[in-house]
């Protein structure tokens, strides 16, 4: 069985700072998850990944990943981009105490 | 301790004005990242989960104060006022910009330091015995030797393109401190019958998705013939080791594929031909290097009695090791302390060593594989001294070889790699038993926590093995029992099936209360319990009498 398609969100790292950064809906980047663009569907996320790995000289390593619609716009589904959208959880020093 | 040639200095420093350009040529997008990515990696610069992170070589984990005072430098200057001190005597910075990456290499070639061959599919940093030149129950230093094999393979046009990475442990005494079963290539040094000194080789060590404890393939190897005996080995295995399959591309597998005994012929009969190609080395540079690592003027002053004061006491009892001057102690400083990150150092602490060292340590500081930092060289009446400044700056917690003295891997806090979170696991654990007392009457106990598969917190050869996996989007993880690290090195066993986050750390406890219960007496350690029982009563522990035979 095919599975569900799950909303999507491009994301990847800032060349010069190395920060995880977030394609948004005006066409620039972002450092907070719920400020990314959403795609709906398969041919949408293929759209989002094209349009977002055009930065090759700001960003590097453009993904798509799986993202949950929220009236505070979308959030991580997978830990590990819930870990990216905060920083460390060792100390609180990275991302969150930024942002 | 090894002093840059002028050869040495003009090659790292002409490194980094390479990479500067590098750098310079990606920005102004003359270099795709696709391009870029490699020649970084050359300089130990890798793109991590949140942040680049800049890795460092500490050879054979041994610094001299003012390096470890540039780390704090660089530390304060360039990152977020620590470093991360990593398993393979290395340390991490987790915050660099790559704009600056240039200037922190510089930096570090000021000091006779460098990121070269932390990365990358070539002879890794050369790893030793963190208590060498010291330790009482040394044959010999290892560090020249690591040294020339450092010499030998950086920058080694043949090797630079290997397989898969490869790294080298050496060790001068028969307790293997240096993890020498678990390498590419374990060395040991050993005395043959007529007293000549020389190595045991060891091959085909190795953790990760495939552990493998090394087998000797030579008894005797003289110490002449060392090069030439490791050019043998690398070129069997840069010819056969296996390039189609990332995963089975170390030489572990190799020996695992072609068996000990065919391999060791080829070893063998290419050594004869190297060792008639090759010319021998210098012996003015074996000569140089044995000089710089010879030993510091010794303080004559007798060693005064036993102390009685109780905390001194506890630090002494843990974290003072026999010295081969019966005046002198090595002392290991943990870089464990209670709900802390494992291998974590502020800039204030490294300052601290640095002077601890230059005051009473005769300027010297090891890193050890297990995350710790070692003033070799104490005479024993300068003890009470070096614990009150340890305490002063937060680093005298008296935890050597117990249960919170974790090694943890970054795993998914930093790692781009990783499957789960290790450190707030050991955190957790350490502050479970946050009671020193209670951590002393529990006794030796090593816990190894990895966050993947690659196995850098070496959970495979901890008594207690901690793996964290990704098990449907969560957080899980699996316990293996009964894994060593040392001269007797044996891969831990698996338990059975892995725990949430939230259930791992009362696991851990679990298992410690068993065999607290089960233990023959207040000296026989956990692993010596675990080797008695075997796995039954903690496979009891872990998942109750019914459900063990099912926990696979
Ligand atoms: S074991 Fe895995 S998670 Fe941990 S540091 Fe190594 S690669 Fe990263």
């Amino acid at each position: 069985m095919a599975r569900k398609f799950l909303p999507k969100v491009a994301t990847g790292n800032h060349l010069l700072e190395g920060d995880v950064v977030y394609f948004t809906a005006q066409g620039g980047w972002t450092r907070l998850h719920e400020e990314a663009a959403v795609a709906e569907t398969p041919e949408a996320a293929d759209a989002l990944l094209a349009q977002a790995s055009a930065f090759p000289q700001e960003i590097v390593g453009v993904y798509l990943a799986d993202a949950e619609l929220t009236e505070e716009g979308p959030q991580p589904v997978h830990f590990r981009e819930a870990f990216r959208t905060r920083g460390p959880s060792n100390y609180f020093h990275g991302k969150q105490a930024e942002l | 301790m090894y002093d840059y040639s002028n050869f040495d200095a003009d090659f790292v420093h002409s490194r980094v004005a390479e990479f500067r350009g590098q750098v310079e040529r990606r920005l102004d997008g003359s270099l795709t990242e696709d391009e870029f990515k490699p020649l970084r990696l050359m300089n130990g610069l890798y793109l991590q989960l949140h942040a680049y992170m800049l890795r460092i070589a500490v050879p054979y984990g041994t610094l001299k104060s003012r390096q470890m005072r540039q780390l704090a430098y660089i530390a304060d200057t360039w990152d977020k006022g620590y470093g991360h001190f990593t398993t393979r005597q290395n340390i991490q910075f987790n915050w660099p910009k790559l704009k600056d990456v240039p200037d922190i290499l510089e930096a570090l070639a000021d000091v006779e330091m460098h990121a070269i061959q932390t990365s990358g599919n070539c002879i890794r940093n050369v790893t030793a015995d963190h208590f060498a030149g010291a330790a009482a129950d040394e044959i010999e230093d290892p560090r020249p030797t690591a040294e020339l094999i450092r010499q030998w393979s950086t920058d080694h046009p043949e090797f630079a393109y290997l397989p898969r990475k490869f790294k080298v442990a050496v060790t001068g005494s028969p307790n293997d401190r240096a993890v020498t079963k678990a390498h590419d290539i374990g060395l040991r040094m050993v005395r043959n019958e007529a007293g000549e000194p020389g190595y045991e080789v060891v091959i085909g060590g190795g953790l990760g998705r495939t552990p493998m404890i090394g087998k000797v393939v030579r008894d005797f190897l003289p110490k002449a013939d060392l090069l030439a005996y490791l050019e043998a080995i690398l070129q069997v295995y840069n010819l056969s080791g296996r390039r189609d399959n990332k995963y089975k591309a170390r030489i572990k597998i190799l020996v695992h594929e072609t068996g000990l005994e065919e391999l060791r012929e080829q070893i063998e009969a290419n050594f004869e031909r190297q060792s008639r190609l090759l010319p021998d080395v210098d012996p003015a540079i074996v000569a140089r290097i044995e000089a710089s690592f010879a030993e510091p003027e010794w303080d004559t002053r007798e060693a005064p009695a036993p102390v009685l004061e109780a905390g001194l006491k506890s630090f002494v009892d843990t974290n003072v090791t026999a010295h081969k001057q019966p005046n002198y102690a090595i002392v290991s400083v943990s870089i464990k302390p209670i709900g802390g990150t494992p291998g974590d150092a502020t800039s204030a602490q490294m300052r601290a060593l640095a002077d601890l060292a230059e005051k009473y340590s005769h300027d010297e500081l090891r890193i050890s594989h297990e995350q710790n930092v070692i003033l070799p060289h104490v005479h024993r009446a300068d003890i009470p001294a070096v614990y009150a400044a340890l305490r002063e700056a937060g680093l005298a917690t008296a935890n050597i070889g117990l249960v919170s003295d974790i090694i943890a891997c970054p795993g998914m806090d930093y790692c781009a790699l990783a499957t789960a979170r290790s450190i707030p696991i050991a955190q957790q654990i350490s502050e479970v038993f946050s009671d020193l007392d209670a951590q002393r009457d529990i006794g030796p106990l090593k816990i190894k926590i990895s966050g993947c598969i690659n196995a850098c917190g070496h959970h495979h050869v901890g008594h207690i093995g901690i793996l964290g996996l990704d098990r449907a989007g969560v957080e899980n993880y699996q316990i293996t029992l009964g894994g060593d690290g040392t001269e007797t090195a044996t891969i831990g066993e698996r338990t059975g099936h892995g725990f949430a986050y939230d259930e791992i750390v009362p696991a851990v406890e679990r298992l410690i209360e068993t065999y607290l219960e089960i233990r023959e007496t207040a000296e026989e350690t956990f692993l010596q319990t675990y080797r008695r029982t075997g796995a039954d009563p903690f496979k009891t522990a872990l998942y109750g009498e019914e459900n063990k035979a099912n926990a696979a």
